[in-house]
């Protein structure tokens, strides 16, 4: 069963730019995927089509089932409570504690605060951080920051969660800190799909890793056949 | 209940966000309270011009004097031509003897009744007439002239080209006044989308966020939509203060006349607070319109 599935898909930018080359891709569920490739390869492109932040040019996208080219701009929410999406810069609210900030991803829905309580403290003990929750921010380190962040993304239970480069700006003790949640969260059934420069967290992963090139895949390893 | 609690939380944080933000909304608030003590003045102003031009207006008379030959009959007859008239009052058309006005004239100073003392009945200037109201002041010059084509009519007289000029220079200052408010209306709405874009700008991250996470367009919208209401509100409370007391205190200094009886002040109460009531709800459509316009432009990709 194909969680994603890209046909025929194009991207060319307003400047001319084409990022993405009829590119075919077939993600099934539960998969845990690394997109890898030098900068400007196409990487980014490729899954802000998924989460519908960018559209396709020409081609067709699948994502759990809606077609993510003909969305309208009002039902993108629709696609966006099955994605979760985390970034390299984190993109927490400062002003919000780490609680607060998971908090957010729910209160939208209008749950009570109950329900909120009990969804926000399971994710953030799934994260390693429930004893921070009190915490702002800019008193926690940017490891804890993006754990947050992870939180925030799985709160809603989708079924796929998206990672731009999330450990880009850590170290390598703290990426692979991140890694772990990845993994954990993978385990529970959730299909984690993670663009990443670091190949030696690839390396370690043995995880199935597509390598792109100036818009195409090149190579597409199934799980343990990468090596860097 | 889950719109109640959205709807709830939504009222919380837009008022918590009036004041996270609140040099920002300063700008806002106080760009409408300027706006919106103009529209006051400006409505009060037209107000007032239509109360003093309808009372004009219905003190307007033609008054149709009647040859001194006329008799008993003639005179009947003359009433009956002159209710046959479109433009006419039929209420408001009554004859006046001239013994009557004679005597009221006397009456009123003593320098007439000297003169007026030695008149007999034959020798009188003063002559019976008919005081005619229209309906439509605007046609008051040609329901003149057709009374003073009926026979027995020496002359009329209705204040002839004043009356006009009056009521047109009225309806004049009305009419800009009602431009004055619209045409405010309208650049006052852009500018409170641009001075709540900067707000909105500043708050981007957080849209952006809501966006990720799954918020639809409307769940969005509509903290900004009640915080754009709340800035109106706001911003409508000193001018009306300002027009409860201005107006009230402009009524008793003037006794509620202005320069002479002829031009009357409209009652305060409940005027103003008519007057209240429209600012309160045009600056809060002023605000939330001006906070639609300027969160839409975030919510395209």
């Amino acid at each position: 069963m194909d969680l994603i599935r890209l046909r025929n898909v194009n991207k060319t930018y307003k400047n001319g730019v084409t990022a993405i080359y009829d590119l075919d891709l077939n993600i099934k569920k539960g998969e845990f995927v690394f997109i890898i490739g030098e900068t400007g390869c196409g990487k980014s492109t490729l899954i802000k089509m998924l989460y519908r932040e960018e559209k396709p040019t020409r081609g067709k996208i699948l994502v759990g089932g809606i077609d993510v080219a003909k969305l309208r701009n009002r039902k993108v929410y629709k696609l966006r409570r099955k994605i979760g999406v985390v970034f390299q810069d984190y993109q927490l609210l400062p002003k919000l504690t780490a609680y607060e900030n998971v908090a957010f991803a729910l209160e939208v829905f209008g749950l009570t605060k109950e329900e909120i309580h009990k969804k926000v403290v399971k994710v953030l003990e799934l994260v390693g951080l429930k004893n921070k929750a009190k915490h702002y921010p800019n008193q926690l380190s940017g490891g804890e920051q993006q754990r947050v962040a992870i939180a925030r993304a799985i709160v809603n239970g989708p079924k796929l969660l998206i990672c731009d480069e999330p450990t880009g700006n850590l170290d390598p003790k703290k990426s692979m800190e991140i890694m772990r949640v990845l993994e954990s969260i993978n385990q529970l059934g959730t299909t984690v799909l993670m663009v990443t420069h670091d190949i030696n967290i690839v390396d370690k992963m043995k995880k199935r890793t597509i390598l792109l090139e100036s818009g195409r895949i090149l190579k597409d390893y199934q799980e343990g056949e990468y090596h860097k | 209940m889950k719109a109640l609690r959205i709807f709830s939380r939504n009222l919380r944080d837009s008022i918590k966000s009036v004041f996270r933000n609140f040099s920002l909304s300063l700008a806002s608030i106080s760009c409408i309270t300027i706006t919106l003590i103009v529209v006051s003045i400006s409505v009060l102003l037209s107000y007032n011009v239509n109360n003093f031009t309808s009372l004009v207006e219905k003190d307007v008379t033609i008054v149709a004097f009647i040859d001194n030959d006329a008799d008993e009959d003639k005179i009947s007859e003359i009433e009956t031509k002159i209710l046959e008239l479109d433009n006419v009052e039929k209420k408001n058309v009554s004859f006046h003897d001239k013994k009557e006005i004679s005597k009221e004239m006397m009456d009123t100073s003593e320098v007439f009744s000297d003169i007026m003392k030695d008149w007999s009945d034959d020798s009188t200037p003063i002559q019976n007439t008919y005081q005619v109201k229209v309906t439509n002041i605007d046609k008051i010059g040609n329901t003149a002239k057709k009374i003073q084509d009926i026979d027995g009519i020496s002359s009329v007289k209705y204040g002839e080209g004043m009356v006009e000029q009056l009521v047109s220079m009225f309806d004049m200052v009305r009419k800009i006044c009602i431009g004055i408010v619209v045409a405010l209306i309208v650049v006052n709405a852009f500018l409170i989308a641009n001075t709540i874009k900067i707000t909105i700008f500043s708050r981007r991250r957080e849209i952006e966020i809501m966006r990720l996470v799954g918020a639809s367009n409307l769940n969005i919208k509509i903290p900004f939509i009640f915080e754009g209401l709340f800035l109106g509100a706001l911003g409508s409370i000193l001018p009306i203060i300002l027009t409860i007391i201005g107006y009230k205190e402009l009524y008793k200094h003037f006794d509620g006349k202005m320069f002479s009886q002829f031009i009357q002040l409209v009652q305060p109460s409940p005027f103003i607070y008519y007057v209240c009531l429209l600012l309160l709800g045009l600056g809060m459509l002023v605000g939330m319109f001006g906070s639609w316009r300027a969160v839409r432009k975030y919510l395209k990709i």
